[in-house]
């Protein structure tokens, strides 16, 4: 599918926060405060301080267990700081009821470094499950749905259960998700993990895609090669963990 | 609960539900449970249902009907017979009260000794057929005063053997409405459990439709549609095979006395079916405190 295929699909899915809320232009989308995390083994992350600005991409790499997946988990509220503040869309997430969660979670869209999918839904209803669960009636959606899955190569699997997949299927499917509700902001964990060269490739394209239409994404990834191959094509910040801290990448990346 | 939510609960949504995988054992565990459940309540609500009627109906004979009997020899019975007639009429709360007539009395003897039973050869009591008002009357004031005045008089009210049958009737539809609110409590504490079983193996589901944005109401009323649906499946076959034992039941009739009568009377047929709607209400209660509790529970 043509990116504009692709601007009319997402189009047709406004994020659902309240109207007359902020514009997503000139405004920080996501917004970590001194961000420290702690857990039984000790401090994981100390100090981060970060800004997602709207249209904005970043890389967020550092060795494996340094925190990349627990820094996302921040950015999404599936953890809470145990210093710092989060922000997002100007709320401090720690102040969201179970409900304003559910309605901050709509307005991103997360890439999860193992896909979560429903194993028991064929894999056109997990991509429409955003849909599904803010309450979106999906016999109106059935073209955009179709848009989207073409778009990430997946028309003739709609009907394939998740354990069915292959790893790059899954993470096109995952991404496919994660864009369905049109959201500001992408978050993606991993998102080439299991893949070969090619295939992530592919699933960079996409992301930059997503990029051009004035999505923010985040992608948290141990994969230089992969920030290597966007650096040529986007303007993109690279921030590294080490020691628990975060720090912008030079020039050597 | 709001309105809104009571709607989205209730409006059949079969995407909605499908996010939650049809889980194996609890499924049929709310079923077997409600059917089972349903059954025995139909039955506990027939026994409730005849033993009231038993209840009203002895009470109401006892109230009324009663009898004297004149054993006095055979010159003297006639005078008698005037004499408590006479005092039953002054006694308040006496209706009506008649000497039978001999046919009226060799028509009761008849089906133990045969049509042909010679009344007047024999020394057969008077009988005195009384009805009570309302309020009744006194019957042992009465007694005295016959004591006194006519010696061969014997009033049988059927109180002395009856009002322990009303009693045990009374307390057998006790019995019968206890038992119906058990029945409820159990299949609610079994609906509970495998709600909770349910909610447990889908804690990565339920995960997974956080993650993507869905509010608890919505993820409660996936698994509060699904039991209420099975419960009200299930109760609603119990029910009517229940129905059909009742109905298999031999007719009312008054040699069977109390057992046959325990069937269903009239409109009464159609009070079994508010127990498949019972057990969904239960179902849907149950399930949804489970939910809210266990979606409280889990971060
Ligand atoms: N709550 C926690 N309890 C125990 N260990 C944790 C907890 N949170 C994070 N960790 C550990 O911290 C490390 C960082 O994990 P993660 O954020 O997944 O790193 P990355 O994504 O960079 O590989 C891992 O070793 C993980 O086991
Ligand atoms: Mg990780």
């Amino acid at each position: 599918m043509s990116p504009i295929g692709l601007r009319r699909a997402l189009k047709l899915h406004p994020p659902s926060g309240k109207k007359g809320d902020e514009p997503a232009g000139g405004r920080i989308l996501i917004e970590l405060e001194n961000v420290g995390y702690s857990y039984g083994g000790g401090e994981l992350l100390g100090d981060i301080s970060v800004d997602l600005s709207p249209g904005s991409f970043h890389f967020l790499t550092g060795p494996s267990g340094s925190g990349k997946t627990t820094l996302l988990k921040l950015c999404y509220g599936a953890l809470q700081a145990s210093a710092g503040q989060v922000r997002g869309f100007g709320q401090d997430l720690r102040r969201l009821d179970r409900d304003q969660m559910a309605l901050f979670r709509r307005r991103i869209g997360v890439v999860h470094q193992d896909c979560r999918f429903l194993d028991h839904l064929p894999l056109a209803e997990n991509i429409a499950l955003p849909l599904t669960v803010s309450g979106h009636d999906l016999s109106g959606q059935q073209e955009n749905l179709g848009e989207l899955m073409a778009w990430v190569g997946l028309t003739k699997r709609a009907d394939a259960l998740p354990p069915e997949l292959s790893g790059g299927e899954r993470q096109r499917a995952a991404l496919a998700r994660a864009v369905i509700m049109s959201p500001d902001v992408v978050l993606a964990d991993e998102p080439t993990g299991n893949v070969d060269w090619e295939m992530s490739q592919r699933l960079l394209q996409l992301l930059i895609e997503l990029n051009r239409m004035g999505k923010t994404i985040l992608i948290a990834t141990h994969d230089l090669g992969l920030i290597r191959a966007a650096k040529s094509q986007v303007q993109a910040r690279v921030l590294r963990i080490s020691n628990r801290r975060l720090q912008l990448a030079g020039a050597d990346l | 609960m709001s309105k809104g939510t009571i709607r989205t609960l209730i409006m059949a949504d079969s995407q909605a539900d499908r996010v939650v995988p049809p889980s194996g054992f609890t499924a049929q565990l709310t079923l077997f449970v409600s059917g089972a459940m349903a059954f025995l309540a139909v039955f506990a609500l027939a026994l409730s249902l005849a033993s009231g009627r038993l209840a009203d109906r002895w009470a109401s004979e006892l109230a009324r009907a009663a009898t004297l009997r004149i054993n006095a020899p055979a010159d003297q019975v006639a005078a008698q017979t005037r004499a408590a007639l006479t005092i039953l009429r002054q006694t308040p709360g006496v209706a009506e009260a008649r000497a039978l007539t001999r046919e009226e009395q060799a028509a009761l003897l008849a089906p133990w000794f045969g049509a042909d039973l010679p009344v007047d050869a024999l020394p057969v009591p008077q009988l005195i057929e009384i009805r009570g008002g309302e309020p009744g009357y006194d019957a042992q004031g009465l007694r005295l005063r016959l004591v006194a005045e006519v010696p061969g008089a014997v009033l049988d009210d059927h109180t002395r053997w009856r009002a322990p049958l009303v009693d045990a009737a009374h307390s057998l539809r006790r019995l019968a409405l206890v038992s119906i609110l058990l029945i409820g409590g159990a299949t609610a504490a079994m609906i509970t459990l495998a709600a909770n079983a349910a909610l447990a193996a889908n804690a990565q589901v339920i995960e997974v439709l956080r993650l993507v944005g869905a509010r608890d109401r919505y993820i409660a009323g996936a698994f509060v549609r699904r039991f209420t649906l099975r419960a009200l499946i299930g109760a609603a076959v119990g029910m009517v095979l229940g129905m059909a034992g009742v109905m298999l039941l031999p007719e009312a009739s008054d040699e069977g006395g109390f057992l046959t009568g325990l069937g269903f009377q009239g409109l009464g047929w159609l009070l079994p079916l508010v127990i498949p709607v019972l057990g969904a209400v239960v179902a849907f209660a149950a399930t949804w405190a489970a939910a809210r509790r266990t979606l409280k529970e889990l971060t």
